[in-house]
């Protein structure tokens, strides 16, 4: 079981390797020029674990800012993770010694796959997650590192290797609109973020998407909940 | 070298990026009953999620000036229409990523 889970979870991260590979070294470029040697790079995609929050907060450490600014638009910046914690307290229940590490390794494209995955009755889910968030985690270590090592010596161009991260958003998004008849909360998901894209500008409008996503989903929920009764009852009997 | 300003600074980073993880976990604890609302946004944002990550990934992208956002609006396309067609997901992403480098390399 263990090495089905650990086969099913290394597939899957096949193109978040990818993805992870080219921002890491991207990142680790971007701390080299400057002036912070690999081993923060080491530090912070250990213990940060965050494409954006690490890529801002090396803006952060150049400008100088103080502690206070760093806490507060880190806290802005992956705010997000909050929605994602919410749609996986379920999944992510009963997971035991693993849980703390699955929680903070959940970055958005370990949520993408566990958020969505269907797993066989042989597949254990715990050993599946954490194979998976383990397996991304040592991507990204490794890509940050090695952008910091040699980035600048590279033989070949890697120009839209992160195009990787983008086309798993797609076809997580088309394996769902493909398998559900209720296509709504895709809609709503992408429309409310194009539309706070073009009024919020794209460093500010991810927080405003979230929280107007997360209300539309409580306004609509008539047509989006079919089994609204079900999950009622669920609730009412949880343990 | 003993500036140790950048280094609580990522300490603090850290423990921020933790802290917005953990927090939907420590709100609602295993166990315990929690709101039919939290259960509910619980099963639709990951589809909607999905389609936030998908416009987040195109925000650099400026249609206005060249190329106007054609490499990424081929790419996605071709990374649709295999999906659909085939359903492989690593078919999928690596030709979607192959086309993608070709287009920003050697096109646009």
């Amino acid at each position: 079981m263990t090495k089905k889970s650990f086969r099913r979870a290394f597939r899957d991260s096949l193109p978040i390797m990818a993805g992870y590979l080219a921002l890491g070294i991207g990142y680790g470029v971007l701390l080299q020029s400057k002036g912070y040697s690999f081993w923060w790079a080491i530090l912070m995609s250990v213990t940060m674990f965050a494409g954006s929050g690490q890529y801002a907060g090396v803006d952060f450490m150049a400008s100088g800012a103080s502690l206070l600014t760093t806490a507060f638009m880190t806290l802005i910046i992956n705010c997000r993770h909050f929605f994602y914690g919410v749609s996986l307290l379920d999944k992510y229940r009963g997971t035991g010694i693993v849980k703390p590490y699955l929680i903070f390794g959940l970055t958005d494209e370990t949520y993408s796959i566990t958020a969505t995955v269907k797993l066989e009755d042989n597949i254990s889910p715990k050993k599946y997650y954490f194979f998976l968030t383990a397996l991304n985690h040592s991507y990204w270590i490794t890509g940050c590192v090695l952008g910091a090592v040699l980035g600048m010596f590279l033989p070949f161009s890697g120009e839209g290797v992160d195009f990787a991260m983008t086309a798993l958003f797609i076809v997580i998004m088309v394996e769902q609109w493909l398998d559900n008849k209720n296509h709504l909360p895709a809609i709503l998901g992408a429309a409310t973020t194009a539309v706070c894209l073009v009024i919020f500008g794209a460093e500010f409008f991810i927080v405003p998407s979230l929280f107007l996503i997360a209300a539309e989903m409580v306004v609509f929920r008539k047509w989006l909940d079919p089994a609204a009764k079900e999950t009622a009852s669920e609730v009412s009997g949880n343990d | 070298m003993t500036d140790l300003h950048p280094l609580w600074q990522v300490l603090i980073m850290a423990a921020v990026i933790a802290f917005t993880r953990f927090l939907p976990f420590l709100a609602f604890p295993e166990g315990r009953k929690r709101p039919a609302v939290i259960t509910y946004l619980g099963k639709v944002l990951p589809y909607a999620i999905i389609g936030m990550l998908v416009v987040y990934c195109f925000k650099s992208v400026s249609v206005f000036t060249y190329p106007y956002g054609l490499p990424e609006l081929i790419a996605a396309a071709f990374v649709v229409g295999m999906h659909v067609w085939l359903r492989n997901t690593l078919i999928s992403v690596f030709g979607g990523v192959a086309v993608y480098m070709l287009l920003v390399q050697l096109v646009f």
